[in-house]
């Protein structure tokens, strides 16, 4: 998608949506301020699995619990000491990168769904944790009423870090995607076999892309405590990494956009449809069926093999002869 | 603590343990046969379970007092769930076989949360139970001790499915052809075997075996939305311990996953659910491709 530098074509339509993020707060009512800001978050999380599924290829079924660790640590962080409130939110990601690095290095040595399943029961094992410590995280309960800056207690505050957090983020996991580093953790991806072959330690690769990954997990989760300034053990239940997962392969996950697009239509449809009814997973299935069905490269897929129909196309055509 | 781990307590939380591995087992020899078959790992199975378990509470209710509606619910949501999987089959996964695994992910949780919402439709949210008939109420006494009746027929019931299943895979024509067709669907195919058919029928055994657990366990607990979710994630775990394809392997994961649970209730109350998979990480770790043959 972006090709060098940002390609030409993309500066009017990226300069645009800009202006209007920018703007929105102005004229748009509160509670879609809110619901633009929780956009960021989940885009966060979403882009920052993709880097491990769409461009690692590997299978990390439990993106989950990184988020999860990043928002707890916040959280303990500025409840329940008296240390300055950037520690809270520098730890965060650093706890999560790190948690993700010792569980990456346990999973690491399977691979697909087996990689995918370890992770699922190494990170349940956390969560169990988690939702019973009653005593330290309030258990089930959670933990409500962090207290947060006084930057973050007006929407538009809240709204705008949420937003700068996010492009500091995505510039940074741009770069590193076109990185050598990126180029030969999709290497990696596409033929891992080849990679050890001309000396690539493809694991290696891998279990830093998991580091990484799981380090802007904990970004989205200390936005998520600045946003909500609340944690609950759902932050870290495996129905979210499937809700995430799903959202890198509906945007497309072999476009650097993708997740975003895919975050940015479940939680709106989560928030639009549930007005109308309670039934809004059945709206969202039967749109997930169809999109499945019509646009089987995600929805940022499609539009991208209209424009430029290579790398959607590669990278199809690599990920079939690895399944 | 002296009490609490008696001999009493001890074989009574066994028994519940053992209860749960049959359903446990009933559920995921389904998922396994579907994943070793099919190559599709399912994640509405647990909401197919959730259907059998409801659909029995549907015909149990409506027949009333009659005692033969257990049984009756026993024979027919089963086969309700089965062709809920027939028409799932038909209608979409058999188009999108050649996809990749990540993507039948995306597909078997979009049609899980569509069967979800169809549940809420059609029972709504409250907790709804089932009374077992009145031959499987009460306790008998086995080697001197009180065992609930229908544990008990738990306790039976999984093993004939096991045995059934087994004898199915191994024995009758189809179960063969299936077992030919998880190691090579391309092969089978040039043999002159419709292998579309043959994996509409593996995906339809699968689902059967959901139901069937789903109407197994109705008695047990309480029905209600949502009690998909601690079983697919459970059975998940327990096909890939045991070895993905293989009926004994789920045996033995169910095993981990019921009776660990229930010795954690007796040792770590709080953190009870710790115990399966903390098991799970070590069979993992040590094993990776699970404790028994995969058909992988």
């Amino acid at each position: 998608m972006f090709k060098g530098i940002i390609g030409s074509r993309w500066r009017v339509p990226i300069a645009l949506i800009a202006v209007v993020l920018i703007l929105a707060p102005l004229i748009a009512p509160l509670f879609w301020v809110y619901i633009l800001a929780l956009i960021f978050v989940t885009s966060l999380l979403a882009m920052s699995l993709n880097l491990v599924l769409g461009y690692g290829g590997v299978y990390q079924l439990h993106h989950a619990v990184f988020y999860g660790i990043g928002a707890y640590t916040a959280a303990l962080i500025l409840a329940k000491t008296s240390l300055p409130v950037w520690v809270g939110f520098v730890a965060g990601p650093l706890v999560a990168g790190a948690s993700g690095l010792v569980i990456g290095w346990f999973c690491i040595r399977l691979t697909k769904l087996y990689f995918g399943m370890l992770q699922i029961s190494l990170g349940s094992l956390i969560w169990i944790i988690v939702s019973r410590a009653y005593s330290i995280t309030g258990g089930d309960n959670g933990m409500h009423d962090i207290p947060v800056p006084a930057l973050l207690r007006s929407s538009n505050g809240v709204y705008y870090f949420t937003l700068a957090v996010l492009i500091i983020c995505l510039v940074a996991m741009y770069l590193i995607v076109k990185s050598p580093f990126g180029s030969t953790l999709q290497a990696t991806r596409d033929n891992p076999q080849r990679c050890e072959a001309v000396g690539i330690n493809v694991k290696r690769h891998q279990l830093i892309a998991i580091g990484i990954a799981a380090l802007f997990a904990g970004v989205a989760g200390v936005l998520f405590v600045g946003l909500e300034r609340s944690v609950f053990p759902g932050l870290l239940f495996w129905a979210l990494s499937l809700e995430v997962f799903v959202m890198c392969l509906l945007g497309g996950w072999f476009t650097f956009a993708g997740p975003i697009v895919g975050a940015a239509v479940v939680v709106a449809l989560r928030t639009s449809v549930s007005i109308y009814t309670d039934y809004w997973t059945l709206v969202l299935g039967v749109i997930l069926i169809l999109l499945i069905f019509f646009l089987p490269e995600g929805v940022m897929g499609f539009f991208l093999e209209r424009l430029e129909p290579q790398p959607v196309e590669e990278g199809r055509q690599l990920a079939n002869v690895e399944g | 603590m002296q009490s609490a781990l008696s001999i009493d307590a001890l074989s009574s939380q066994l028994l519940i343990g053992l209860s749960r591995t049959m359903i446990l087992f009933i559920v995921s020899a389904g998922l396994s046969f579907v994943l070793g078959v099919l190559r599709v790992p399912n994640v509405a199975h647990g909401s197919l379970y959730m259907i059998g378990a409801f659909s029995a509470y549907t015909i149990v209710t409506a027949l009333g007092s009659n005692p033969a509606g257990f049984w009756l619910a026993l024979l027919v949501a089963p086969i309700v769930v089965a062709v809920v999987g027939l028409i799932i089959e038909r209608g979409l996964l058999s188009h999108l076989y050649q996809r990749e695994h990540l993507m039948l992910i995306l597909v078997t949780f979009a049609i899980g949360l569509i069967l979800n919402d169809l549940v809420k439709l059609a029972w709504g949210a409250d907790y709804r139970s089932v009374m077992p008939p009145a031959i499987l109420g009460g306790s008998l006494t086995l080697f001197g001790f009180a065992v609930p009746r229908y544990s008990f027929f738990l306790l039976v019931s999984g093993p004939i499915v096991a045995v059934g299943l087994w004898l199915f895979a191994t024995k009758t024509k189809i179960g063969k052809i299936s077992r030919a067709a998880a190691v090579d669907r391309d092969m089978v195919g040039v043999l002159g075997i419709n292998v579309s058919w043959v994996f509409a029928a593996s995906f339809v055994i699968g689902c059967y075996l959901a139901g069937l657990g789903g109407a197994l366990v109705a008695p047990t607990l309480s029905i209600t939305l949502g009690m998909d979710q601690t079983v697919i994630i459970e059975t998940f775990l327990i096909v890939i311990i045991g070895g993905l394809g293989n009926i004994w392997g789920a045996m033995i994961g169910s095993l981990i996953f019921g009776v660990g649970q229930s010795m954690g209730l007796l040792i770590l109350p709080q953190y009870a659910v710790v115990f399966p998979y903390a098991a799970v990480v070590i069979v993992l770790l040590l094993r990776p491709t699970g404790l028994l043959k995969s058909v992988w």
